[in-house]
This record gives structure tokens, C-alpha cells and sequence, in this order.
């Protein structure tokens, strides 16, 4: 399943879903912080037709959100799952969906069995107040969905660049941070890379039309040329993606991070352990 | 009496009450209150709250200057409830044009008056950096505010500035016998914060550059932030109007300090966890929480600052 391509139909969608609920929501500001879940059916629908989502994972999959979005620009986001991965029973994808943000399908990790434990920590923008979801696939098939509902961040915080002059600036530049590794010890990883991850939501004053969406699309990390985790980005990362993850290295290796933006420009990044 | 009603009947109402009464604790609904900061400068003091309803956005400060030939308003108020307000509080001092509506940054509180001086034939006056703000959030907020404002958002638009300051320029303007100075600042609350500077009181007006008692909002840049208080607290003034909280006269430097405090805490304790691989969560769990007790409105913005100072702070 592709992210984005199926924007353009959603969009379409949502208009016509709103047209009913828009009159209450605007009327009624008591209805404006409390979970919703009209756009989850549809979304259900799009993504994933007509197989059975379980909700039995709150013991072992831990999505943590903040309850209320300090910064709509930038929520931290951790999925964690307390089941090692192995070969016989390992999650294969986490979809995450952020019900009413513009492109609701956000990421979608791909994950396998050389990455142990899994705890990815990311940052996303939030339209407005959301249920998120992560929906895990196991490599037998069955989708385990955990969720949460973030709410509306106060004041002026607004999910834009604040200093877009400044992300323009360093654009394109990446950096790999953790601790000093140990073999056989699992170290705790930073991938990020400055990108303005423009939305094509963003209006442009000198030229009055949208900035073209230009965002990061994928980001894979390998080491010792097996592959860690890639990732499928959309539109709901914020400015700057990053990604947390842990691993363990068993042996001496390069860590390499690998993104491609939606221009299909490549910037690489290696760290020899 | 500092105070401008924004109806003839509501202030002879006023004076009746002021007669019964001997200390006057509240005002009626639309009573709208003025203060003279310095001769000639009038401002609104915000309340320490978020934007509401009942308080129809009046939650940051707003106001004018009067010269011998005009008005310039500095920030139109949180909703365009709050610019026609303020806009009779200006006809209740003097008939004279207004010439100017400048707005030190985009921020809701500061803007969403601005139709209520459409009819005025005002220029509008702000930053080369906020037309593209204003076009950028303008969604956004306007969907936001008006669930929040409710009716008091009716008739509010974004009207962009058309004669803007340069970053890092200053621009004079001209009241009669009274010169302004307006100066663009870099990334700082915002990246496209002004300052007013009236040159006849040695009056500043801040705009978010200054937060008194209440907590700072964070929405630009830490590290300009800092240098922008460093460059003010070079100047010499007399009186200093904060975009919210009280004015200050010769005691402005301790708030601007208490700022300046907050701020070096903050970036101090947010680099030591970047440094350590450390996570947003973890800096918002721990970074500056000795400051709670000094600051208003603290639980509603902190984390935000840390927040949105981190992901600057991680490029250094």
C-alpha cells in the first residue's frame, strides 16, 4: 500500500463527510476536544477493506502520545512492543494513521526479525485533535491496532515552519546520533535529516499558489548490509523527520541511513561500528 | 480615569455605579479599559488567559500613540470584537486620522482586529516576514479561532501589512511632532517580530519580544530569542509596554531578565539531553521545572517551549 496515492480520493471523501458533521463541530466548542471516531470507518474501509482489526495488544504494543499536542507541529510519538521479534512471530509492518490530518495514512514501518526489540519514537504534525493508531501486521497476516487521541494543542501553535529560512538553510543535511556502541548491546539510535517536509498545504504568497509538496518518502537503516527497519513517510511527519529506533549490533558493521524525498533525491549517511 | 467605555449609555450607566459605588470591582461586558502607559500612549492589558469566548481574545496588550497629526494603533486585539472595541476607545481620546495599524507579529491575539480599521484608510505596517506568516497560518487559525471565539471571530480577516520593515532594518514614521521607530527583528518569539519605539517618551513597545509575569511562548527561535533580548537590553528606555503583562518604567530590565533567565535555563538543560541521545519526552518531563512558581499560564506553554526549542537546539 502506497502512501499518497490515495490522497487526492480521500480528500474528495472528506469533503463530502463533512458537509453534515461541519455545522455541529462549529457550533458546539464542547464537542471540539472530545474523541471522535466518524472518519475511522472510512478509513478502515480504504486501507485495510474488509479484514478483521483485532484490539488485543494493549498489553504488548504501547503507543505513547502525549494527550494533548503541546507543539501541533511537532508531537513525539513512541511505539514499542514488548515482544522480542523473532522468526517465527515478528510484527512485519506498523501502519500509523492520524485520523483527521490531511493524508491520514502517516507511515507505515517495515520491519523483520534482525531488529529485536522494537521502539520507534517520531514526530508528527496534528491538523487538529486526532485519534492516532498503530496497527500492527504480524508476519502471520493478523492486525493488532492499539490507539490514542491527542488533543487539540492551545493558544497559537500551529503546525508550520517556524523558521522556514533556517530549514532551507541546513536542507538536506543529516545526522546519525547515539551512544558509543558496544557489540553485542543494544544502543539506542537518532536518523534525522533537515527537510522542509512541505505538505503542499503551504501557501506561498510571492508566487500566490501552494508550495509543491516536497517531504521525505522513505528512510532505511541497515547495518552490516542487513536491513534494519525502512519506512514509508507521508505528510503527517514533521518538519526535520526523525526517527528513533534500538538495536543490537552483534558484529563490527556500518550503520547506514538511506532517505529519498518525493523529488526522488537521495541523501545518504553511514557510521562504521 | 483610565478607562474608555465603548458606548455614551454604558458610561453614563458607569457614572451612576461609580456614584453608588465607592471602589468599582467590575465592569460591565463591553467595557473596554485604556491606560495612558506614557503622555500620549494608550494601552489594553491583556488577561492572563488563552483566548475564549467570554474573554472575546482580549488576552494580549494592545493599543495606540497619538501625535499631533495621527494615530498609529500598535497590534488591532484578539478578535475583530476586540478591534472595534479598541477602535472606540481611540475615537473616545481624539478625532485625529489613523494613519497606521501596525502589528509586531501574527499571532492571533495581536491581528484578528485588524478589519475592525479597514474603513479607517490606515496603512498597515509589519515585518517583510509576515505576509508569508500570515498566508501560512491563516487556515489554520481561522478554523481554530473561530470554534474558539465564536461570534466575536465574525467579520475577521488576515490583512497582510503593505509597507513592511526590512529584518534587521529599522523604519521612522511620522504621528506629527512624534517619530517612530519601528525595527524587524530576526527569528526570535517569531521570525518576523517588531518593536515600536517613541522616540518622544523613550516608550518601547515589545510586542512578544517581552512576556511579563506571564510564561513566554516559544514559536521561532531560542537562540534569536536570546540575542533579541541581549540587543534590548542594551537600549535605554523609560517605559516599556510588554505584549502581555503590566507595564514596566525603570524597572524593565529585572523582567527582561527574569526572561533572559528562563530562556539560558531551558537551553542549558535541553542541550545536556541532546548531548546524553536524550528524547523530546524526556526534556519535557524534566527540562526547567524549577520555574514553575515564577510564571503564569506555566502547564499550558512550557512543554511547548522545550518542545519546539529542542528540535532547533538538536541542529546546533
Amino acid at each position: 500500500m502506497g502512501i499518497g496515492d490515495k490522497h487526492m480520493f480521500i480528500n474528495a471523501l472528506r469533503h463530502l463527510f463533512w458537509v453534515v458533521p461541519f455545522a455541529f463541530i462549529f457550533s458546539n466548542v464542547a464537542l471540539a476536544d472530545t474523541e471522535k471516531n466518524e472518519m475511522w470507518p472510512v478509513l478502515k474501509e480504504i486501507y485495510f477493506e474488509n479484514k478483521t482489526i483485532l484490539t488485543d495488544a494493549d498489553d504488548w504494543l504501547i503507543l505513547e502520545a502525549p494527550t494533548r499536542a503541546e507543539d501541533a507541529a511537532t508531537v513525539p510519538l513512541t511505539i514499542e512492543s514488548r515482544r522480542p521479534q523473532t522468526a517465527e512471530r515478528y510484527i512485519k509492518n506498523i501502519h500509523i494513521i492520524i485520523d483527521d490530518n490531511p493524508d491520514p495514512y502517516s507511515a507505515n514501518f517495515h520491519l523483520n526479525p534482525t531488529m529485536e526489540h522494537v521502539d520507534l519514537t517520531f514526530r508528527m504534525r496534528f491538523q487538529k485533535y486526532s485519534t492516532i493508531r498503530a496497527i500492527a501486521e504480524m508476519n502471520d497476516g493478523t492486525l493488532h491496532m492499539v490507539s490514542r487521541f491527542v488533543k487539540a494543542s492551545g493558544g497559537c501553535s500551529a503546525p508550520v515552519q517556524k523558521d522556514p529560512a533556517a530549514v532551507k538553510a541546513r536542507m538536506g543535511k543529516m545526522q546519525i546520533r547515539m551512544r558509543e556502541p558496544e557489540i553485542g548491546h543494544e544502543v539506542p539510535v537518532q536518523v534525522l535529516i533537515s527537510h522542509p517536509n512541505y505538505n503542499g498545504l503551504q501557501f506561498d504568497q510571492k508566487t500566490r499558489g501552494y508550495f509543491p509538496a516536497h517531504y521525505v518518502k522513505t528512510m532505511s537503516v541497515d547495518y552490516a548490509g542487513q536491513s534494519l527497519f525502512n519506512v514509508d513517510m507521508g505528510i503527517s511527519f514533521s518538519e526535520d523527520p526523525s526517527v528513533h529506533f534500538t538495536f543490537k549490533p552483534e558484529a563490527a558493521g556500518m550503520l547506514k541511513a538511506t532517505i529519498i524525498d518525493s523529488k526522488d533525491i537521495t541523501y545518504t549517511l553511514d557510521k562504521t561500528i | 480615569m483610565p478607562y474608555v467605555t465603548r458606548r455614551p449609555v454604558k458610561l453614563l450607566v458607569n457614572c451612576c455605579l461609580l456614584m453608588m459605588l465607592t471602589t468599582q470591582i467590575t465592569f460591565a461586558d463591553n467595557d473596554y479599559v485604556v491606560t495612558e502607559a506614557a503622555e500620549g500612549i494608550y494601552f489594553h492589558q491583556g488577561i492572563n488567559e488563552d483566548a475564549t469566548k467570554e474573554n472575546k481574545g482580549e488576552i494580549a496588550n494592545v493599543g495606540f500613540i497619538i501625535g499631533d497629526d495621527c494615530i498609529a494603533v500598535v497590534d488591532s486585539g484578539g478578535s475583530y470584537l476586540e478591534g472595534k472595541s479598541l477602535l472606540a476607545a481611540i475615537r473616545q481620546k481624539s478625532d485625529l486620522p489613523i494613519c497606521y495599524v501596525i502589528n509586531t507579529h501574527v499571532h492571533p491575539d495581536h491581528v484578528l482586529g485588524n478589519a475592525a480599521f479597514k474603513d479607517t484608510k490606515a496603512t498597515f505596517v509589519g515585518s517583510a516576514k509576515l505576509p508569508d506568516a500570515m498566508t501560512a497560518r491563516e487556515d489554520f487559525y481561522e478554523t481554530k479561532f473561530k470554534e474558539i471565539l465564536g461570534s466575536a471571530y465574525d467579520h475577521a480577516e488576515f490583512i497582510p501589512p503593505s509597507q513592511l520593515v526590512e529584518v534587521g532594518e529599522s523604519l521612522t514614521l511620522d504621528l506629527g511632532n512624534r517619530k517612530l521607530t519601528l525595527i524587524a527583528f530576526p527569528t526570535a518569539h517569531t521570525d518576523h517580530d517588531l518593536v515600536v519605539i517613541d522616540n518622544n517618551t523613550k516608550t518601547l513597545w515589545t510586542g512578544d519580544l517581552l512576556f511579563v509575569d506571564r510564561i513566554p511562548a516559544l514559536d521561532g527561535s531560542i537562540n534569536g530569542w536570546l540575542n533579541a533580548i541581549a540587543e534590548l537590553n542594551r537600549m535605554d528606555f523609560t517605559t516599556v509596554i510588554p505584549g502581555h503583562g503590566p507595564v514596566r518604567h525603570k524597572d524593565w530590565k529585572v523582567a527582561l531578565e527574569k526572561e533572559k533567565d528562563y530562556f539560558m535555563l531551558i537551553r542549558q538543560q535541553i542541550r545536556a539531553i541532546i548531548s546524553e541521545m536524550g528524547t523530546i519526552n524526556q526534556a519535557t518531563d524534566t527540562v526547567g521545572l524549577s520555574e514553575k512558581n515564577k510564571w503564569l499560564m506555566f502547564d499550558e506553554y512550557h512543554k511547548r517551549n522545550v518542545t519546539s526549542a529542542f528540535t532547533e537546539l538538536e541542529w546546533e
